[in-house]
């Protein structure tokens, strides 16, 4: 089955979050924000769904639910 | 309770997370990238063994959701030999830190390498042996910092790819915790060449190599590795002076040559009719 970018749905685990900002960095669209230490989603609107989120964080707290692995 | 994306509730020991390691050191990254690679060449799970040493690094293997053997520091590679020569049918993947891999474990290594043996090893490293707090170790730039350096280290560097070339690897490649997508491909491709493969991953170590040498936090060693990987291709465009600050990746060797598997079996099946 193909899954278009737009099926995925951009989730986030606080538990597991650890703060780095790595994916907040590198977002191309400036998505996401730490808050007291754990990652929040700022812009949803914005998201292009492009993983690179998923692909770079250490404590796999933020991925897209939905994407070509599943 | 979510347990993660598919890939890591396929391939993880899910209880098991979050993982020990500090807030964005790269192992985490590098880590996922494997199972990435692994599961995108569709791999039976049963036939998969990874094997480590000791070392933040060499942890990873608790976490990963295949058969896996945590041993004993530098000797990752002596262990995943005996694997290998045992069970050839297995797809044998050693993790290991630059510590593990090339001070105590570089005999090893420089071992495995000359035989060709079907091995897939992937380095995670840090530059400093993290686990133990700050040493500097093989990969530690001259001139930089560790516990055991408080002055600046003396010592020029190993170039991994460059000592598991002429070692006799017969596929070697770099990669970071920054390019993500062209670690994957490389550690597929590592994977699957029939010999000994390495993978020189770097990562980043905020705590302690990046304290000891005010590299910044951790967004700020991701950016220095964005900023400064030039890629194999594209060495040729650029001056030797700007090259000197850089460092290199992509993929630096894909050969063929016979395996070590294969030629022990074929010294058994020479020998056999003596054991009539
Ligand atoms: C025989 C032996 N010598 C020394 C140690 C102490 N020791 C544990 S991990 C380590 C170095 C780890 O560095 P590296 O392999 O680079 O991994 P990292 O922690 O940086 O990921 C050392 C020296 C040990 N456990 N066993
Ligand atoms: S999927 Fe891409 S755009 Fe969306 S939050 Fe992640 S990095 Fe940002
Ligand atoms: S990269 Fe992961 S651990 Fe780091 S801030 Fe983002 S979600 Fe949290
Ligand atoms: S000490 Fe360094 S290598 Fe070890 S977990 Fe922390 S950041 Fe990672």
């Amino acid at each position: 089955m193909v899954i278009s970018n737009t099926d995925k749905e951009l989730k986030i685990i606080e538990k597991w979050c650890k703060g780095c900002g790595i994916c907040v960095e590198f977002c191309p669209k400036d998505v996401l924000e730490v808050l007291d230490e754990t990652i929040f989603i700022r812009d949803l609107e914005n998201c292009i769904k492009c993983g690179f989120c998923e692909l770079r964080c250490p404590d796999y707290a933020i991925y897209l639910e939905g994407d070509s692995n599943e | 309770m979510n347990t993660g994306s598919q890939l890591i509730k396929n391939n993880f020991r899910v209880e098991k997370l979050p993982h020990i390691w500090c807030p964005g050191c790269g192992h985490g990254i590098l880590m996922r990238a494997v199972t990435e690679a692994i599961e995108n060449l569709n791999l039976d799970k049963k036939k998969v063994c990874i094997v480590s040493g000791i070392g933040c690094s060499s942890r990873a293997p608790g976490y990963m959701d295949f058969n896996t053997l945590h041993t004993t520091h530098g000797r990752a590679l002596a262990f995943a030999t005996g694997i290998k020569l045992a069970k050839p049918e297995l797809k044998v993947i050693v993790i290991t830190g630059d510590g593990d891999c090339t001070a105590i474990g570089g005999n090893h290594l420089i071992h495995a390498a000359r035989r060709n043996i079907d091995i897939t090893t992937i380095v995670f490293n840090n530059n400093i042996y993290g686990m133990t707090g700050g040493q500097y170790s093989p990969t530690t730039p001259k001139n930089e910092f560790g516990t055991t350096a408080p002055f600046g280290n003396i010592d020029k560097a190993f170039d991994v790819c460059k000592l598991a070339d002429g070692a006799g690897a017969t596929y070697v490649a770099r990669g970071t915790a920054y390019h993500v997508k062209q670690l994957i491909k490389l550690v597929e491709k590592g994977i699957n060449n029939k010999g000994f493969s390495l993978i020189d991953a770097i990562s980043i170590c905020p705590t302690y190599y990046g304290r000891k040498n005010k590299k910044g936090l951790a967004v700020d060693m991701m950016n220095y590795l964005k900023d400064n990987a030039v890629d194999v291709k594209a060495v040729k465009k650029f001056q030797k002076e700007i090259l000197e600050d850089k460092f290199v990746i992509g993929e630096f060797k894909n050969t063929t040559e016979p395996e070590y598997t294969d030629e022990y079996n074929k010294i058994l099946e020479k020998v056999k009719h003596l054991h009539k």
